[in-house]
């Protein structure tokens, strides 16, 4: 019985030790996940008191979390729907979400394609399966590929809203699981046409323009390039000091924010 | 304190007896589950609607659940994979058991089996990197990701399991038969298409059964060679996309209970009974061609 009782003083010693070290709990988007992880990575190498899980669980399931108060910063990449914000106050839960990075989407073709440029609109009525050559285009004359993500994938979201509007994309594209395959596939394909986050386009394919403009820093922040989206943070109005003391080395530039610039993504502050 | 024979004996019995019961329960709970967790999305749409549906927008407004063209392509890859893996498991299996020389036997059964030991993804990325942009450039194709990429993959996998067991039951056939039928005059080849293959047909036929389901189960292959077209796929070249890689895809996106979530449990619903058709058929042949002890003097 001595024991026992020792046992339990232990664990409840332990328990209080734990206590004392702030614990910071993160999820959401998995298209934020990356750059979360580095940054978390270098916050705690910088304050060791800290503990900080990340886990990528997708938008969704990080918005469901963070009104139900069962996890401290959320992440998005998509804006919260008035829904979810009334949820949230329903439940005494006011959330605030922070842009902390933007994202470009990028057109991608292989690098044997000859088209360079492609108008939004056209863009559509390739996904939508409504141009089906590559030649009305002013491409070769090729049957195009369309490559696309999983219908539950942010991209595909993200595309679906900024691109396609109203219509659908086609059902024969072939839906790929990740960033990595879509990359893959376009690189060995002469007639593919996907479209990917800037931050995973590398040399094995080609990024095009969209009316005209290239994706960059620049062209996302005076809205000129349309394929973009703000990526999110989300955090309850009332957060810990240690969650807030985070919040701000996401948004520092000399912190977070250098970090984003250097996954890819584009930081918001400088 | 010695323990009598009975109690030893009763002991062991329960001891298996609730091994078998923990394994049964286990599988009980998980079908329950997956029906009770596919169930949610017929609220929204009618069984026909979700079978036969040629639509695949889990997350369009307003969605749309039609996983026919899933079901279709499923039943094509394994159709494919049966023609290419079928004649090949079995055909080496029959030189394993009957013509090839013990040493022989002895340096191709490991390596068949090791075959078998080859992890799916790694059948995948090969398939994915090596055969698509073969097939592309020899057919003149728009993609190498179709029917006949993932046919020839999951037939890659299915043959060793095929091949393995059926060497098995081709070996197990009782020698009197063999030695029976080469008494009466018959020829090496009239004994093996006459006398061995029927009497080992039950075998076989698991054989078969076993790396079909295989094939209609397997997932990571599929997701990465297959395309991922939701259209009922119309040529040998097309592009599909089988039921277990939509589940595999998906279900992480999938936000927890939500129509999509019950929609991809409704397919595992769907998949779950295809393999128990799969079986039940499996079972009938075995029983039907047992083989009923050689007739020896």
């Amino acid at each position: 019985m001595k024991k026992f009782t020792a046992f339990l003083f232990a664990i409840m010693l332990t328990a209080t030790v734990a206590q004392a070290q702030t614990a910071i709990r993160v999820d959401g988007s998995t298209t934020v996940l990356p750059a979360m992880q580095k940054m978390v990575e270098a916050y705690m190498k910088a304050n060791s008191g800290v503990n900080i899980t990340v886990s990528g669980g997708g938008s969704g399931n990080g918005i469901k979390a963070i009104i139900d108060g069962t996890t401290n910063i959320a992440m998005s990449s998509r804006e919260m729907k008035d829904k979810e914000l009334e949820a949230a106050k329903e439940k005494g839960n006011v959330v605030k979400p922070m842009v902390i990075a933007m994202d470009a989407l990028a057109p991608i073709v292989n690098p044997a394609n000859p088209v360079a440029d492609l108008k939004v609109e056209q863009l559509r009525d390739m996904f939508s399966g409504k141009i089906k050559n590559w030649k009305e285009v002013g491409g070769e004359d090729k049957e195009i590929v369309l490559i696309s993500r999983d219908t539950s994938s942010g991209t595909y979201e993200a595309w679906q809203e900024l691109v396609m509007g109203k219509d659908k994309v086609y059902p024969g594209a072939l839906l790929q699981a990740s960033s990595g395959a879509v990359l893959q596939v376009v690189s060995k394909n002469k007639a593919a046409i996907a479209y990917d986050g800037y931050a995973y386009v590398d040399k094995t394919v080609k990024a095009l323009k969209v009316n005209g403009v290239t994706g960059s820093e620049a062209t996302v922040a005076d809205k000129s390039y349309p394929v973009s989206r703000p990526l999110f943070i989300i955090v309850p109005e009332k957060a810990s000091p240690e969650v807030m003391k985070f919040v701000d080395f996401i948004m520092s530039p000399a912190g977070g924010q250098k970090i984003i610039a250097e996954v890819g993504y584009f930081p918001v502050k400088k | 304190m010695a323990i009598s024979r009975k109690l030893k004996d009763d002991l062991i019995r329960n001891l298996f007896l609730v091994t078998a019961m923990t394994s049964i329960i286990a599988l009980g709970l998980i079908m329950v589950y997956l029906f009770l967790e596919g169930a949610p999305i017929f609220e929204h749409v009618s069984v026909g609607g979700f079978l036969f549906g040629n639509f695949w927008y889990p997350t369009a407004d307003p969605p749309e659940f039609g996983i026919l063209p899933m079901i279709a392509a499923s039943i094509a890859v394994t159709i494919f994979s049966s023609i290419i893996a079928i004649p090949l498991g079995v055909m080496t299996a029959l030189y394993l058991a009957e013509i090839a020389t013990p040493r022989m036997r002895g340096i191709f059964k490991p390596l068949v089996e090791l075959l078998a030991a080859l992890p799916s993804v790694v059948i995948g990325f090969f398939g994915m990197v090596v055969v698509a942009p073969f097939l592309q450039e020899t057919f003149d194709l728009n993609t190498g990701l179709n029917l006949l990429n993932a046919s020839l993959m999951l037939a890659f996998m299915s043959v060793p399991t095929i091949c393995s067991v059926s060497e098995d039951a081709i070996y197990a056939v009782p020698r009197e038969l063999k030695e029976a039928s080469l008494a009466l005059g018959a020829t090496h080849w009239e004994t093996i298409r006459r006398v061995i293959l029927p009497s080992s047909l039950s075998g076989v036929s698991t054989a078969i059964i076993l790396g079909m389901s295989r094939a209609i189960g397997e997932t990571m292959v599929v997701l990465m060679v297959a395309g991922g077209a939701a259209m009922i796929p119309t040529s040998i070249f097309s592009p599909l996309r089988p039921m277990p890689s939509s589940i595999a895809a998906e279900m992480a996106e999938a936000p927890f209970r939500s129509d999509h979530y019950h929609a991809l449990f409704a397919i595992g619903v769907v998949l779950f009974l295809f393999t128990l058709v799969f079986n039940i058929i499996a079972q009938h042949i075995a029983e039907k061609h047992k083989q009923v002890g050689a007739a020896t003097l």
